[in-house]
């Protein structure tokens, strides 16, 4: 209802003569949609993406380092392990609350949490695949005059690639879901229409399935993007 | 500030207890009673396909899907269609839980050394009993892994399951305005207590299985 009344002739209004599709809460009610595309969904769907990209970016960044201290020093693989496993295992909904005396009800509140969250699988993940890389390849690298780091770069990171983006496309998609629960604490994302949907004495339907449903094809676009790229950079494995 | 806050909710810690342990037990009841079902469904299937090295598609299907649906989604579809009650939370969580444990069941058994099972085959083991004796209890470690994402998840849905009338600790985080933030920050601790004990159990669980199926080299 926010400024639809503003200058600039006939706005369809978004209440008044609700269509009985509406009126029978419809599960798809393509009117509503059309005529809050713009006011709910949109930027929703918007600020979806944004704590998305941020987490993930983010969340890789930490998750980097801390697998980098775990590859190098095995002493402290276990104990980092645990510490992601850890902080995976809080219920979302207790994480958010957990959050609130340090960071208040905030965005930065939201963004940690899924930050949170999406270590355990980058850690994991990107251990094993440096790991994963064969004791001859190795072998023939040092062979080959490699320095120890010249070797990280070259050999062991580039042949941890498809480990690597198989966690991204994990987090990305596991970010993506949990985010909806935040709008529990702030009104942000596109949990923001779903949690307002519940609110609704009968549930308000279409509003309830138009989020819900753009918060999962985000989810398997972003995974089908991720695959095409995982692809695109792995071309070895296409050989086979 | 913090301090203040940090004492305010262990008082409210004290002087609940009983209120905070039957919540406790109504969460953990609702999230143990979706969890048995995901597992008496997601197991047997999973096994079946992973014997018959068939389905690869449906197992990777699954597990995305579940990972790209949101669990405040699947709470608020059920409750739409069946209304509030122990059933709509039930098998949203029941949804939620079964992906973890098909998939890994399924690669569990799939992985299993394909020689072992044709020796299994070749000693007269029926299939059903090859899948119980040999693929089962090889597979076991990687099943009860794919158990305890499953636990995580259930637990973690239960407690979103409260805000909207499913009882347990989400009624008390979502009752803000009664309780308090001390209250809420107690049944967010008691909740995440909760879902630790699960999962620490079932790695004890795992870690043991792991041990036992080692090779003794």
């Amino acid at each position: 209802m926010t400024g639809s009344q503003a200058a600039g002739g006939p706005v369809i209004p978004s209440f008044g003569r609700p269509s009985q599709c509406l009126k029978d809460n419809g599960w798809f009610c393509t009117d509503w949609i059309r005529s809050h595309w713009g006011d709910i969904l949109q930027p929703a769907l918007i600020q979806h993406i944004e704590l998305t990209v941020i987490a993930v970016s983010i969340g890789f960044g930490i998750a980097f380092l801390l697998a980098l201290v775990g590859f190098r020093f095995r002493l402290f693989d276990a104990p980092l392990g645990a510490f992601t496993d850890f902080l995976y295992t809080i219920p979302s909904l207790a994480f958010f609350l957990l959050l609130v005396p340090l960071t208040g009800v905030t965005v930065t509140t939201i963004e940690i949490a899924l930050i949170s969250y999406t270590l355990f699988v980058f850690y994991r993940n990107i251990v094993e695949g440096l790991r994963g890389v064969p004791a001859d390849v190795l072998e023939s690298a040092r062979g080959m005059g490699l320095t120890r780091r010249q070797t990280f770069w070259r050999v062991e990171l580039p042949l941890a690639v498809p480990a690597i983006l198989a966690g991204v496309r994990v987090a990305t998609v596991s970010t993506i879901s949990i985010a909806t629960v935040g709008a529990f604490l702030l009104y942000y994302g596109l949990g923001g229409p779903i949690f307002d949907a519940l609110s609704m004495p009968d549930i308000f339907h279409t509003e309830l399935l138009a989020a819900s449903g753009l918060a999962v094809l985000l989810a398997l676009t972003a995974d089908t993007l991720l695959a095409l790229l995982q692809r695109a950079l792995t071309p070895w494995n296409r050989l086979g | 500030m913090l301090a203040s806050l940090f004492v305010d909710t262990l008082r409210f810690i004290g002087d609940n207890a009983d209120l905070l342990f039957q919540k406790t037990v109504e969460t953990a009841e609702l999230a143990f009673t979706a969890l048995g079902i995901s597992i008496l469904i997601a197991l047997p299937l999973g096994l079946w396909l992973g014997h018959r090295h068939r389905g690869l598609f449906v197992a990777l299907g699954v597990s995305s899907l579940g990972r790209a649906l949101p669990s405040v989604a699947i709470i608020g579809f059920m409750i739409a269609i069946l209304g509030v009650g122990f059933w709509s939370n039930t098998i949203a969580l029941v949804v939620l839980g079964i992906p973890p444990t098909l998939t890994n069941t399924y690669f569990a058994v799939e992985g299993v050394d394909r020689d072992v099972v044709e020796a299994a085959r070749g000693m007269g083991l029926t299939e059903f009993q090859i899948l119980g004796r040999v693929e089962l209890p090889l597979g076991l470690p990687f099943v009860l892994a794919g158990i305890r994402v499953s636990a995580v998840f259930v637990i973690a849905t239960a407690t979103i399951a409260g805000l909207f009338g499913g009882g347990g600790l989400g009624d008390i985080m979502a009752d803000f305005s009664f309780y308090g933030l001390p209250g809420t920050l107690a049944a967010a601790l008691c909740v995440s207590t909760l879902a630790l004990l699960g999962a620490g159990a079932l790695t004890l669980a795992r870690n043991s299985a792991a041990h036992r199926m080692a090779p003794s080299e």
